[in-house]
């Protein structure tokens, strides 16, 4: 039986490289297609609200990992043979979306209605009170969430572990399955999501403490 | 000298609550007028029909030109053509005091940069506030934002302001100074209808007042049916100060 | 798309979507109930005024909450079995899903609890009611019954995560379409079918959970109400400040 050396710790590292990697990547293309899903909540015709409701219900109402699953086998049946990596970011990319839609539509709709007054009434069409006077608002209430959220993405990104693709945990898996040290591997491997994880949270709830004050 | 707000028998329900029911009234020019009443008079409704926030359900408004119920309306142009500042001010909390009043000039108006600047400079000193333009609305107290509230509306030159009870919400010693710019706003010609509650300022400056009373012009007159009140509502009205 | 949908070929594993399906629900009862009871006792100890309480709750929520759940998965089940505890993998399961539940319950409640105006605790001493009693019925409870839509979101998340625990094969939905695929190779279907029967758990549990909170509080709600009313008698009117209502 090996023991845990540099090598070992290495490896792990790496891990964290891709797990960070992916984790930007889903973000990334989540925050496009969130903006996108936000704004079709938020549209005045029915129709496309109703479908963009329907849309972040059922991604939010499936576990990650079965879409993760429904994505990888998915695409395979379209022939196209595609890296771990991808699959995970397409799947990470529309559950990205969906959330933050959602905490984006909710931020959106939070911005005082008299300022919807304020900026109809100075002639302002209904995009550009959006883009001018709510959205630079409703960014600033977004924030905490959305950094919270950032949170989850890169705890979801373990999953991607499932389908293959070597980030942190699966490294942490192939480490164990030579060392079959699982305490200790994990343990690890824990500590250093923790490491990734704790100081956005704790900016999250930093950024949250200063709007709250500042509504006061 | 033809009317430039015309309001003829206007209805206004919210669900089954009928607030306006036949509100007729005319002003011109240049004219300054009132609407007093107590809450629930309708008077504020009235005000927010006259520059479509609310739509009537009967009736007819014409306002600069604009046919208010008519579906071919220019919304743009009609909220160009008259201003309205609200009791809560409702300045842009993102934006800078200079950047608040140039926002609407530079996407509305299309104005150049550089004349925007001007015209935001000039409206501020007409309102005394020049030197808070790069302060954030939260720096400043509430009679000096509902002062930029004000230059707000009125750099983008319109042809009738509107003023829903816009003291109401300041501390009484912070009132005199938003008084004191519309009353300068007054003598400048400017076409303005008033729902306010400050009697005294009603009478030293409007040409017209206008008593509603349960969703009807009930009295109206000049400034002194304030002091010679012909309908006993009016009287029990201004009796109570209210 | 040349792709043939072939649900049918799904049909006679119907039973054991069944079980897969039950299972989950255990799972999920089983780490509510706990994981609820964990949270709030955490909750108490993180307002505690004795430091290390309040320090070594702080620690186990944070932990849990900047860790993946398939990791804290792993921690348990393999971590302990190779210091000797050995254990199920349904049991490991469930550990985990409390450990799990417990910590995200208990930042929720804490919040809710913080949320009481400290009116409310100054009023309830000056009419001399006891600490105890304080604590519970205008903190605990209030805090509860506010926090309850949130509260039962995250169970509901819960239930949706364990479909982690089929990586250390628990017999639960996902393990089953696991299976399934692997033996009938309709990866697709499979994973779709679980998709869906997870969506129909999801609206079943906010409609028991929504019939839960009429059930729970609607009930204190009314018979507090008509408590009040009774004591209250000729409560003078407090007169409306006219000048802010609009017209």
């Amino acid at each position: 039986m090996d023991s845990f050396t540099f090598v070992q710790f290495e490896y792990m590292l790496k891990g964290v490289g891709w797990t960070l990697i992916l984790s930007a990547i889903s973000f990334v293309l989540g925050s496009v297609g969130g903006f996108g899903v936000m704004l079709a909540r938020v549209s005045q015709i029915a129709a496309v609200r109703f479908v963009t409701s329907f849309f972040i219900q059922v991604i939010q109402g499936i576990p990650l990992l079965v879409l993760l699953f429904i994505v990888y086998f998915g695409v395979g049946i379209f022939g196209l043979s595609v890296p771990p990596l991808v699959a995970a970011s397409i799947a990470l990319m529309i559950y990205v979306s969906a959330f933050l839609g959602e905490i984006w539509r909710g931020s959106v709709q939070s911005v005082e209605k008299t300022q919807w007054e304020a900026s109809e009434c100075l002639g302002f069409t209904r995009w550009q009170s959006l883009r001018l006077v709510i959205i630079p608002q409703a960014i600033k209430l977004s924030l905490p969430s959305t950094v919270g959220f950032l949170v989850q993405v890169i705890k979801s990104t373990s999953l991607a572990s499932v389908v293959g693709f070597v980030e942190l945990t699966r490294a942490g898996q192939i480490i164990n399955n030579s060392l079959f040290q699982p305490f200790l591997v994990f343990a690890l491997v824990g500590v250093l999501y923790f490491f990734l994880c704790y100081p956005l949270s704790m900016w999250s709830r930093a950024m949250e403490r200063r709007l709250n004050v500042g509504n006061r | 000298m033809s009317a430039i707000v015309e309001v003829r028998d206007i209805h206004k329900r919210f669900g089954e609550n009928e607030v306006l029911k036949g509100v007729s009234f005319e002003i011109r020019k240049g004219e300054v007028v009132a609407i007093i009443g107590q809450s629930g008079s309708g008077k504020s409704t009235a005000l927010r029909c006259i520059n479509h926030l609310e739509t009537i359900n009967n009736g007819s408004i014409k306002v600069c030109g604009h046919e208010i119920g008519s579906p071919r309306i220019d919304l743009r142009q009609l909220r160009q053509d008259v201003g309205i500042v609200f009791q809560s001010y409702n300045l842009f909390p993102h934006l800078t005091v200079r950047q608040n009043i140039m926002l609407a000039l530079r996407h509305v108006k299309k104005m150049a940069r550089t004349a925007c600047e001007e015209r935001a400079e000039r409206v501020l000193r007409m309102v005394g506030l020049w030197e808070k333009a790069d302060n954030y609305p939260e720096q400043l107290s509430g009679g000096q934002q509902q002062r930029v509230a004000i230059a707000r509306s009125l750099a983008m030159e319109p042809q009738v302001m509107l003023f829903d009870e816009v003291t109401s919400a300041l501390d009484p010693q912070l009132t005199g100074e938003v008084l004191r710019v519309i009353e300068d706003l007054a003598s400048r010609g400017m076409t303005m209808i008033l729902v306010t509650h400050e009697m005294a300022f009603a009478r030293r400056v409007a040409d017209k007042v206008i008593y509603m009373y349960q969703g009807l012009v009930w009295e109206t007159g000049g400034p002194e049916i304030l002091d010679n009140p012909q309908t006993q509502e009016l009287r029990d009205f201004v009796g109570t100060g209210l | 798309m040349n792709y043939n949908f072939d649900f049918a070929g799904l049909m006679p594993y119907w039973k054991m979507f069944l079980q897969g399906t039950v299972l989950t629900l255990e799972l999920t009862l089983a780490s509510t109930v706990f994981g609820l009871t964990i949270g709030i006792l955490c909750a108490i100890g993180r307002r505690s005024s004795l430091r290390p309480v309040s320090a070594a709750c702080g620690v186990y929520v944070e932990a849990v909450r900047n860790t993946p759940f398939l990791v804290q998965i792993f921690i348990f089940y393999f971590g302990l079995s190779s210091v000797g505890m050995q254990m199920p993998a349904a049991v490991a399961a469930v550990i985990t899903m409390v450990i799990n539940v417990g910590a995200y319950s208990s930042e929720i409640i804490r919040a809710g609890m913080d949320a009481i105006p400290p009116g409310q605790i100054e009023a309830a001493e000056c009419l001399g009611l006891s600490r105890p009693r304080i604590y519970w019925h205008v903190i605990m409870l209030p805090a509860l019954e506010k926090v309850y839509p949130a509260i039962t979101s995250q169970f509901i998340l819960m239930m949706l995560m364990s479909s982690v625990t089929s990586q250390i094969s628990t017999e639960e939905l996902t393990a089953v379409a696991n299976n399934v695929q692997s033996i009938t190779f309709l990866s697709l279907e499979s994973y779709i079918v679980v998709a869906i029967l997870y969506l129909i758990l999801a609206v079943i549990l906010r409609f028991l959970f929504l019939l839960g909170e009429v059930w729970l509080f609607r009930r204190k709600r009314v018979i507090a109400l008509a408590r009040r009313r009774l004591a209250a008698g000729n409560v003078p009117s407090i007169p409306t400040n006219t000048n802010a209502v609009r017209t």
